[in-house]
């Protein structure tokens, strides 16, 4: 019976993770056409929940294990793997919270790091590959993708010199949105199946399913689901950081990073040398900053991002490894219950401090004001601009001196309402 | 370092990262351009280009000489190909 319980909060916490996988994973295909404005927000999350879920569906070529390679086979159970879930959720909604772009999988094998060295000690990590898979690609990624933006967005830049802004913004709008619907789609392939891949172990484990069984219908289902929906509900702050944090991004831009991020992924996978979606999106976007002649790259943003980066693999290992020790100390399936309540309370703690600063469809393109600590100001509802924030006690205070000056000039002292009109 | 990295699979992600990643927006560019067309190449196209966004207006689009419409469609028709290439990489499930 316990063993059942155990197997179901396992496969809700992994949807969980799916979901927070979708959420903190919108921006990467589709922050640059919400800041360009060639879709409104809510249309392109919308466009790109449906490409996930489609992407998800696209492919089944099943991701056989969670952290293969990583770790030693025979510490994995499903405590491990609930821990490690535990750890990579927690840190998605973190770094969601201080609009930070990460890697949704770094976290997760963070998490599962964590747990089983708290599991199994350091012998049940299998170092080498730990550096060789995840650490140095982390390294080259944004170094890959900035090179290839950079070049694309200049000879982009070079080859639209002299033509109308009106036909290239109108051009590059449609361009755009095709390249980071390939990301969608690539996104929705990749990492839906890392969650089918969690499912489908704790499955086999817990013996529900054949040992040589492939992925039962309604995991495909509900993974595609739950990575679609958190995808439609948006990262809004991490969209926000990455349309309008990094770099000031036009549509020729927008377009440029956008392919650059489908083309190394895609061929990333394909010989083999596995780099992060979200590190190679932030890259792309860097290099369409560092590309454009005349275009700002607010450095400071990228540093704290990757100074994320550099911390996702040991946080995450750290709530991982916090979790396991919380089960084992309480033991058995009371302990694992325990750290759930845990998990859902700060994600309930977390919702609630991000709703002190809410950002939405309806601020998600503001200004970036950098000095300021990135406040937000309202904005006109109908045509997206920035409005000024005080708009009527200005004005008013512009009349009343205004008013005063003309007083003066009249010089009549006796209809003055003011302190100077009373004093002649 | 050696064996941690596989040097040979970075080189080609970097080489066809290049060709593909950017040749693409630049191929793009190029169709754009042969259609929209901006004949003549000089230092001073920045500046036209900054009278012609000052005044507010339709933007009128010369019609194009049908080599350059060919050459626009060969363009366009190479980033096309590119884009169902990548589907079809996807649907054949090449990720790892």
């Amino acid at each position: 019976m316990t063993e059942t319980l155990l197997l179901v909060l396992v496969v809700v916490t992994a949807l969980a993770f799916d979901f927070t996988n979708g959420f903190h994973d919108t921006g990467n295909a589709m922050a640059t056409s919400i800041a360009t404005r060639a879709l409104k927000p809510r249309a392109a999350v919308l466009l790109s929940a449906v490409l996930n879920m489609a992407g998800a569906f696209l492919s089944l070529a099943v991701a056989a294990t969670i952290a293969k390679g990583l770790v030693d086979a025979g510490a994995i159970s499903l405590e491990v793997v609930f821990a490690g879930l535990v750890g990579g959720i927690v840190w998605n909604l973190l770094t969601w919270l201080f609009g930070l772009p990460s890697s949704s999988s770094h976290a997760l094998v963070g998490g599962v790091i964590g747990s089983v060295l708290a599991a199994a000690g350091t012998s049940g990590v299998l170092w080498s590959g730990v550096l060789s898979k995840v650490l140095l690609p982390a390294l080259l990624a944004p170094v890959i993708a900035i090179g290839v933006a950079s070049v694309g967005t200049f000879l982009v830049a070079r080859l639209t010199r002299g033509i109308s802004q009106d036909v290239t913004t109108r051009g590059f709008r449609w361009g755009q949105v095709g390249s980071a619907s390939l990301v969608s789609l690539a996104h929705g392939t990749n990492d839906a199946q890392k969650s089918m891949g969690i499912i489908l172990l704790a499955l086999i484990t817990a013996g529900a399913v054949p040992a040589d069984s492939s992925v039962p219908f309604w995991v495909i289902v509900s993974c595609a689901f739950f990575m679609a929906l958190g995808t439609y509900l948006g990262g809004w702050r991490i969209i926000r950081t990455l349309g309008k944090g990094l770099v000031e991004i036009d549509s020729r831009q927008g377009m440029a990073a956008e392919t650059s991020s489908a083309a190394v992924i895609l061929l990333s996978s394909h010989f083999g040398f596995s780099l992060s979606t979200t590190h190679v999106a932030t890259g792309s976007i860097l290099g369409s900053g560092v590309g454009m002649p005349g275009a700002k790259v607010r450095w400071g943003v990228a540093g704290r991002m990757l100074a994320a980066w550099g911390l996702t693999l040991p946080a995450a290992g750290l709530v991982g490894a916090v979790c396991f020790w919380i089960q084992h100390v309480v033991g058995g399936f009371f302990g694992t219950l325990l750290v759930f309540a845990l998990l859902v309370g700060t994600s309930i703690a977390i919702w609630v401090a991000s709703r002190r600063k809410p950002v939405d469809h309806n601020n998600v393109n503001e200004e970036w004001d950098e000095a300021k600590g990135a406040r937000l100001r309202t904005s006109v509802a109908t045509t997206g601009e920035v409005g000024e924030p005080q708009v009527g006690p200005v004005v008013e205070e512009r009349r009343a001196s205004a008013m005063a000056s003309a007083i003066s000039t009249t010089g009549s002292g006796a209809t003055s309402t003011d302190g100077k009109g009373r004093q002649s | 370092m050696n064996g941690l990295v596989e040097w040979s699979a970075l080189g080609q992600v970097v080489v066809a990262g290049l060709v593909l990643g950017a040749g693409i927006p630049a191929l793009f560019a190029l169709g754009l351009r042969l259609v929209a067309g901006t004949s003549q190449e000089d230092p001073d196209a920045a500046q036209r280009r900054r009278a012609f966004t000052d005044t507010k207006g339709p933007v009128v689009i010369a019609r194009p000489s049908p080599a350059r419409l060919v050459g626009a469609l060969l363009c366009f028709g190479t980033v096309v190909g590119a884009v169902a290439a990548g589907l079809v990489f996807l649907a054949a499930g090449g990720h790892s």
